[in-house]
């Protein structure tokens, strides 16, 4: 640091005074934005019309946080960040170093370790009742995201496929699970790979008048299909139960060998002569969501080692590159869709399983959004960053629900849940803005000369459909 | 006959609305190649400012002609929505021009779950309901025709029109079509590109805010989930006109429009926008370019 050029008094006077009148503007522009929707709060009063009232001490609050926070950008963080910049590039410390840590060599059985482990522990520190809520809410919930991240991955990191509409497949795979076990009284374990296979079907429908277009018109009518499931499960209420949903949904057993139900007499409690608790049915889900995403990473490794992953990557690189070398690109984009709804309709399936319960209210665009974000953030392509990514962007905004001591700071009416959503948009946006390659920004790559070399995300480009 | 050129009149009058979102789209799309998702809670915020506009008029000055109060609640929320899409513009597209493509479609999704539960947290997530602000309506025999419908499609005309003027006539439009067609090469040749886009976004929401106070003023109700449906219909009209086209994204959404209304009207209200997306697709599997739109050269 020593070396880099130090600005001179007479620079910082004038970037003092650029940062003040930046922050005034950003102030003013606050208090332009927010003056209707934070000064002013409309509410139904006891007649039921709609009245208003005043909020000017929160207004206050935006805009000078606004103006602070341009100011202290412009003043203080940005000229450091570049000065590091400057410092570094001096340096000459290349991008992608390729040195690797113990941690970073042995990453994958670390963290399968950990995985594997994570139940027992969390019984361990928080007792059998205790551990539900982080093997539940935090474990279940963060492994399905990872799953359909890494089913969508394939189609939208590998192939190049821009999809909006993977939440369909989902929906599939959860309905067809919700149906058959409910009319023909099918067992998880036959209707798991069932579910798969359904999905898969309809990936290959969908896929293939889409087969023609590209880039964000194949994003559009993605989003259009996945709409049209959505409100088909809505209005055929005959068979889907409509808004209301399908409940009572039989619960995955170990294997036909225990169940989980607490009637039954080979109940898994029972047998082994443990206290009644949903915990265990919780625990056994864990592990079985764990083995499914296992499945997804090992399927997808493989594949993309496999002539069709190649097929894939070539499309997503250059279509008509790969077209005039001959690869059917039909084949490739329907296989792509195909096995990319398959681990959708196997994540469908085990959400069913596991809720108990499904509506059309949990297959909304949104969450097609939520996956894409994760894949995006996570650097496609990148199964360890797509899981990092699910991690932070799912198991944070989670985190939110648990911060019941922010009541009493805020007060009692405040309920961070409430603000789950706005934060894991205003995160999507920051990461993407700051790490616009995503978590992890290096792939490897699959076929290589002499020796494997990271290849930076910016040298890889994005699929055009 | 009558039930007909009622729904037609109905359709004409939704289409107008999804048009004036559509041309949202269209603009940007046209300009910068990016799919701005969060224009339809761009048109949701103009919405919610016509409201609470029209909340404040309606406790200060109680006897307001209401052609007056309209003109103010439409002019705040062109303003309103205008600083918020210039500002997201700023902020959460700019720095990611030049990135790949999927960077700016990935904020663009940030920012319309941002607006929406923006609005969720601040006014309340239950619908909020307005007196209706113009009752009056004329017979035509068996057909009803209100004022409020004639408004919409009369302001929606001027507004074409202008915006037409504005993008052939003037030096504005000219860099505009500029900018679209080679943004380096506009950039050479003097026309300030960045200057030109805040711009784009500028006009989209204005237009997007019109759209949202008519909305308003014709169902009488603002959510803050008003957002998405009506933005990704209005999307869907954009592509169904050819994207990049102000006459497609019009045409487009007066196609939406009656779609909607004849397809609930005569098979079923409850698979009206499943008609909607199903022509979506059916356009752009067979004509992928839309009705009006040029077709893309592919090159290597």
């Amino acid at each position: 640091m020593a070396n880099s050029p130090v600005t001179t008094s007479e620079d910082s006077s004038g970037l003092m005074a650029k940062a003040i009148k930046e922050g005034l503007f950003a102030g003013l522009l606050a208090f332009g934005m927010f003056l209707l929707y934070v000064g002013i709060e409309t509410y139904q009063n006891i007649d039921n019309k709609l009245v208003w009232r005043t909020r000017w001490g929160l207004l206050a609050i935006f805009v000078i946080a606004s103006a602070l926070g341009r100011f202290l950008v412009v003043g203080f963080i940005k000229p450091h960040i570049d000065r590091r910049k400057l410092a570094k590039a001096k340096a000459g410390i290349p991008e992608i170093s390729s040195e690797k840590g113990f941690f970073h060599t042995h990453f994958l059985k670390i963290a399968l370790v950990a995985l594997v482990l994570y139940p027992p522990l969390a019984i361990m520190l928080s007792g059998v009742q205790g551990s539900l809520k982080f093997v539940d809410n935090f474990g279940i919930q963060i492994l399905i995201y990872v799953m359909l991240a890494w089913g969508l991955n394939v189609v939208v990191g590998l192939a190049g496929l821009l999809d909006l509409g993977y939440v369909a497949f989902y929906a599939v795979g959860a309905y067809s699970y919700a149906l058959l076990s409910d009319q023909f009284g099918l067992s998880f374990w036959i209707l798991l790979p069932l579910a798969g296979i359904l999905a898969a079907f309809w990936g290959i429908i969908l896929g293939f008048p889409v087969l023609r277009l590209r880039g964000d018109y194949l994003a559009i009518v993605t989003l259009a299909f996945g709409e049209i499931i959505r409100l088909v499960l809505m209005n055929w209420t005959e068979v889907t139960g409509g808004t209301a949903g399908i409940s009572g949904i039989a619960k995955a057993s170990v294997f036909g060998i225990y169940s989980f139900d607490v009637g039954a007499p080979n109940n898994f409690a029972k047998a082994f002569g443990l206290p009644m608790s949903s915990a265990y049915y919780k625990i056994f889900l864990f592990y079985v969501i764990l083995g499914l995403c296992m499945l997804t990473a090992y399927v997808t490794m493989k594949l993309r080692r496999m002539p069709i992953g190649r097929a894939w990557e070539a499309l997503r690189e250059d279509e008509i590159a790969c077209r005039s070398l001959g690869i059917d690109t039909v084949k490739t984009k329907l296989t792509a869709f195909a096995i990319g709804a398959m681990f959708g309709g196997f994540a469908g399936s085990f959400f069913a399983a596991r809720q108990g319960f499904v509506s059309p209210e949990s297959f909304v665009f949104l969450e097609s959004a939520v996956i894409l974000a994760v894949v995006v953030l996570g650097g496609m392509g990148s199964l360890t960053g797509i899981a990092v990514a699910a991690i932070v962007m799912v198991g944070g905004t989670e985190l939110l629900r648990e911060m019941e001591f922010l009541k009493h700071v805020f007060g009692d009416d405040f309920t961070p849940e409430l603000y789950r959503m706005l934060i894991f948009g205003l995160a999507m946006v920051v990461v993407m803005l700051f790490k616009p390659r995503g978590f992890v920004g290096s792939r490897e790559p699959t076929a290589f000369l002499k020796e494997r070399k990271a290849v930076s995300g910016s040298f890889t480009k994005e699929g055009h459909g | 006959m009558e039930y007909f050129i009622q729904q037609l009149l109905n359709g004409l009058t939704l289409g107008s609305i999804y048009g004036l979102v559509a041309i949202g789209y269209t603009m940007v799309y046209g300009i910068i190649g990016m799919i701005n998702f969060a224009h339809g809670d761009i048109f949701m915020l103009g919405g919610f400012a016509a409201l609470i506009v029209f909340l404040i008029l309606t406790t200060f000055l109680a006897g307001i002609p209401v052609a007056l109060a309209l003109l103010v609640m439409l002019i705040v929320a062109m303003l309103v929505t205008s600083l918020w899409n210039w500002t997201i513009e700023r902020v959460a597209y700019r720095p990611l021009r030049g990135s790949f493509r999927l960077a700016p479609l990935i904020t663009a999704i940030g920012m319309s779950i941002v607006l929406s539960n923006f609005i969720q947290v601040t006014q309340g997530p239950r619908n909020k309901p307005i007196p209706p602000l113009v009752n009056d309506v004329y017979h035509f025999g068996d057909v009803t025709i209100s004022l409020k419908q004639i408004l919409i499609v009369l302001v929606t005309s001027v507004l074409l029109f202008v915006f037409w003027y504005i993008v052939n006539k003037t030096p504005l439009g000219r860099a505009q079509r500029a900018t679209e067609q080679d943004r380096k090469m506009a950039a050479l040749l003097g026309v300030d590109v960045d200057r030109t886009i805040s711009i784009t976004f500028i006009m989209g929401a204005a237009l997007a805010a019109v759209a949202g106070s008519m909305y308003l003023m014709y169902y009488g109700v603002a959510s803050f989930a008003d957002g998405f449906i009506p933005g990704v219909k209005a999307f869907t009209a954009a592509v169904l006109g050819g994207i990049g086209s102000l006459p497609g994204a019009v045409l487009g959404g007066l196609l939406i429009g009656l779609i909607e209304s004849l397809w609930s009207a005569y098979f079923s209200i409850a698979y009206k926008d499943v008609a909607t997306f199903a022509i979506l697709a059916f356009v752009l599997i067979f004509k992928p370019t839309g009705i009006l739109g040029r077709p893309e050269v592919e090159k290597v």
